[in-house]
């Protein structure tokens, strides 16, 4: 009993030290702190200022009050380009039934991400799941998983998920070992098996009135390539910081390509906005290989419906070339 | 003493003959031409190789499994025949040792060479992440070479005082190279129990981590959603694949080994005999774990399945997976079911068979299942559907193989492959051994 009560005291005693010893420090804290808030607000003043509220309510101010907003310029540094946007979902909707093959949203990345190796970043596949049942065409993103089965595997952390829901590539961390590739079910992952060769692509770009400098970015895959990397698709985050859809969106003539923000709840093709939620219900939207659980954030509306015939894509179709030779 | 010094003189390394300075030369030759090759896939980058994005690993992988798979071959006759108490392991431990340290460097080496950027090499430590089965590989290859290299080194202890003394006169810079490799040894009580208890524990050790390595590298294929590595059995299958070629392997070289340095009277046909039968083993092993793996599947195999088995069964891989089973499974399984089989040339013939099998078993392992992508491969060369060796990936690869060859040569060379102190302990000439503690 005797040893317990010590104990207990002992204990009080420590404890009693240790918040005294705190409370010191932070008394001390308080005070500099509260002489750095009033240093502003020091010089004596009875003028008043009129200032508008948020609701619009005119209300006045003893001008002695007011300090400057301190314009943070921590967004922009503390952007991490591995978080990404804040409380952004990133999502994109492909209606199959209106696609028709005319290749516009292939040839608008081709140009806008300088690719020129041999294999398209996004491809439209030509489907046909077995004889008895109807083909179809099926443009093909990266699928900017929920459950990245290349993330899981990059032994460099070299392609990383961000909050916003785009999977992206650092290619100056990349080791080359393709085990991504492997990983990927959808297999839409492309390496720069050689010297990417875009000098010419990429002065385009500059005759274009791009000048920003060509530092290899993760929000800009391509932008230039790096020889022994992987490149894909990066849902064009430089064109969402500029309130603009990304290039196959734009480019794509039948409205084939939702981009929008799961959080929001909307998604827009550039001539229609919709509600994401009810798209999906309305039209019974689905996404590929759902039963890997790779959790895709690309969804696709089954091609019922169509207003064009299937062999009218078939003009446009190459089945060995995805990328455009220049002359 | 006279058996003893007899015994020295036959175990002893021996200075290449022609034979050997020629075989040499020509190892060295070959492993020139492939630097050169890979300074040049260096220079221009990957696209020498005949790898793309869907064929995206080739032959670099698949001879890295090789590697991997020949390498465990030390757990397996050390360790196992070790802790089993099988005395008939002593001519055979040594080679095995060698072999398994020889091929678990060059598993090193190779996967390096399959890596589109070694300058960023560093990354895998700097970066790491324990989720990916490669940062599992970079863990657990280095822990198997200075395991095999342990369990090499250490019963070479006694050998190489013995080579000190025996070489003191005719050859001082060796004498004086193996005094120094010996680290004092000599042979005193304190000294031996601690051998003893070394090598056990690494014996002990080696064998997990033998089961871990093979396992890892299964884990690189079957970790993803692919058609063909996507299966539960694949680590045991590995396992079991390893067990052949390891063994495979050791038979080649031990008749090999045999005839060059002519020991007949220590590597018998008694001892081909039991490894005989312990490959029939492993390939009874292997074959079970084959059927699991093909066999099986073709009861439920969803479509995509089954589009990838035709191609193996009677498509384009046909050929190549026939002569894997056939030639390197079912046909050495066959011969050693006989006695005649199981005689030294019979061996080697079935040695080489399984070996060059389980080579091309592993191509068959990694290439069909790319391309059989779950998406059609479109919009690329009509080249890029079909994956075969270009030249640089063939002189990168054999260079690869000669490099292990050679280092297999020089320790042949410069150890003694049979272990001099054992065998003189075992063959009762224990009164030498104690000149030899004197």
């Amino acid at each position: 009993m005797e040893e317990n009560n010590k104990k207990t005291r002992r204990k009080f005693l420590d404890k009693g030290l240790k918040l005294g010893l705190v409370s010191a420090i932070g008394g001390i804290g308080l005070a500099k702190l509260s002489s750095k808030l009033s240093a502003n607000t020091k010089k004596e003043s009875t003028e008043t200022i009129e200032l508008m509220t948020t609701d619009g309510t005119l209300i006045k101010v003893d001008s002695s009050e007011v300090v400057e907003v301190e314009h943070s310029q921590d967004h922009e540094v503390k952007y991490n380009v591995r978080e990404g946007m804040p409380n952004r979902k990133f999502v994109m909707v492909i209606d199959l039934a209106k696609c028709k093959n005319a290749l516009k949203c292939v040839s608008a990345c081709n140009k806008h991400h300088y690719i020129t190796g041999e294999n398209a970043w996004l491809k439209v596949h030509k489907m046909q799941e077995s004889k008895d049942t109807a083909p179809y065409w099926m443009p093909r993103t990266c699928m900017h998983c929920d459950q990245p089965a290349c993330v899981t595997v990059c032994p460099v952390d070299a392609t990383f998920k961000r909050r916003d829901g785009l999977v992206l590539i650092d290619n100056e961390r990349c080791i080359g070992c393709r085990f991504c590739m492997a990983a990927c079910p959808y297999s839409i992952r492309v390496f720069n098996w050689s010297e990417p060769g875009q000098e010419i692509t990429l002065n385009m770009g500059h005759v274009m009135g791009i000048e920003e400098p060509m530092k290899p970015s993760p929000e800009y895959a391509g932008r230039p390539s790096l020889k022994g990397t992987v490149d894909k698709c990066d849902f064009c985050p430089h064109t969402i910081q500029n309130n603009e859809l990304p290039h196959c969106v734009t480019a794509c003539p039948n409205g084939v390509f939702y981009f929008g923000d799961k959080y929001e709840d909307t998604v827009t093709n550039g001539e229609e906005t919709l509600r994401l939620g009810q798209l999906l219900e309305d039209k019974a939207g689905y996404r590929l290989l759902e039963e890997l659980g790779t959790a895709p954030s690309v969804y696709y509306l089954p091609p019922v419906d169509r207003l064009v015939d299937f062999e009218d894509g078939l003009e446009n179709y190459k089945e060995f070339e995805s990328v455009e030779k220049p002359e | 003493m006279d058996s003893y010094n007899k015994l020295i003189n036959d175990l002893a390394p021996r200075k290449f003959g022609k034979r050997g300075t020629i075989w040499t030369t020509f190892l060295i030759i070959i492993i020139i031409i492939g630097l050169i090759a890979y300074i040049d896939q260096i220079i221009k980058g990957q696209v020498v190789t005949n790898m793309r994005d869907y064929a995206l690993w080739g032959i670099y992988i698949s001879n890295f499994v090789f590697f991997i798979a020949i390498s465990f071959v030390g757990s397996v006759t050390v360790a196992v025949l070790r802790l089993t108490n099988n005395s008939w392991r002593t001519p055979l431990v040594r080679i095995a040792e060698i072999i398994s340290l020889a091929a678990i460097d060059m598993a090193g080496i190779t996967i390096m060479i399959d890596m589109a950027r070694p300058d960023r090499l560093l990354n895998l430590f700097i970066h790491a992440r324990l989720q990916s089965p490669i940062t599992w590989d970079v863990i657990i290859v280095p822990t198997s070479i200075v395991l095999s290299f342990l369990l090499l080194y250490f019963p070479l202890l006694p050998d190489l005082a013995i080579l000190k003394k025996h070489f003191k006169k005719t050859k001082p810079t060796f004498s004086k190279w193996y005094g120094k490799l010996a680290l004092n040894w000599t042979g005193s009580k304190a000294q031996k129990a601690l051998q003893e208890k070394s090598i056990r524990i690494i014996a002990i050790l080696i064998i997990p981590v033998g089961i871990i390595l093979q396992t890892i590298d299964a884990w690189l294929f079957s970790t993803t959603y692919r058609i063909g590595w996507d299966s539960t059995n694949m680590g045991a299958y590995f396992i079991s694949g390893a067990f052949v070629a390891g063994i495979g392997a050791l038979v080649t070289l031990m008749y090999v080994i045999r005839r060059v340095r002519r020991l007949e009277n220590y590597i018998t046909d008694y001892h081909f005999d039991k490894m005989g039968k312990f490959l029939g083993l492993a390939c009874l092993t292997y074959l079970y774990f084959n059927i699991n793996e093909y066999l099986i599947p073709i009861f439920t195999a969803p479509v995509e399945e089954d589009i990838h088995l035709d191609s193996l069964v009677s498509g384009e891989y046909a050929p190549l997976f026939w002569f894997a089973q056939i030639v390197g499974l079912l046909l050495p399984l066959l011969i050693l079911l006989f006695n005649k089989g199981r005689k030294p040339g019979a061996m080697f013939i079935i040695g080489l068979m399984v070996v060059i099998g389980s080579w091309w078993k592993r191509f068959i392992i990694v290439t069909p299942t790319l391309l059989h992508p779950f998406l059609p491969i479109e919009g690329v060369p009509e080249s890029w559907h079909h994956y075969f060796p270009s030249m640089h990936e063939w002189l990168i690869t054999v260079a690869t193989l000669a490099m292990a060859l050679l280092i297999i040569t020089l320790f042949v060379r410069y150890l003694p492959v049979i272990p001099i102190q054992r065998t003189a302990e075992e063959q009762g000439l224990s009164k030498t051994s104690k000149i030899v503690e004197s």
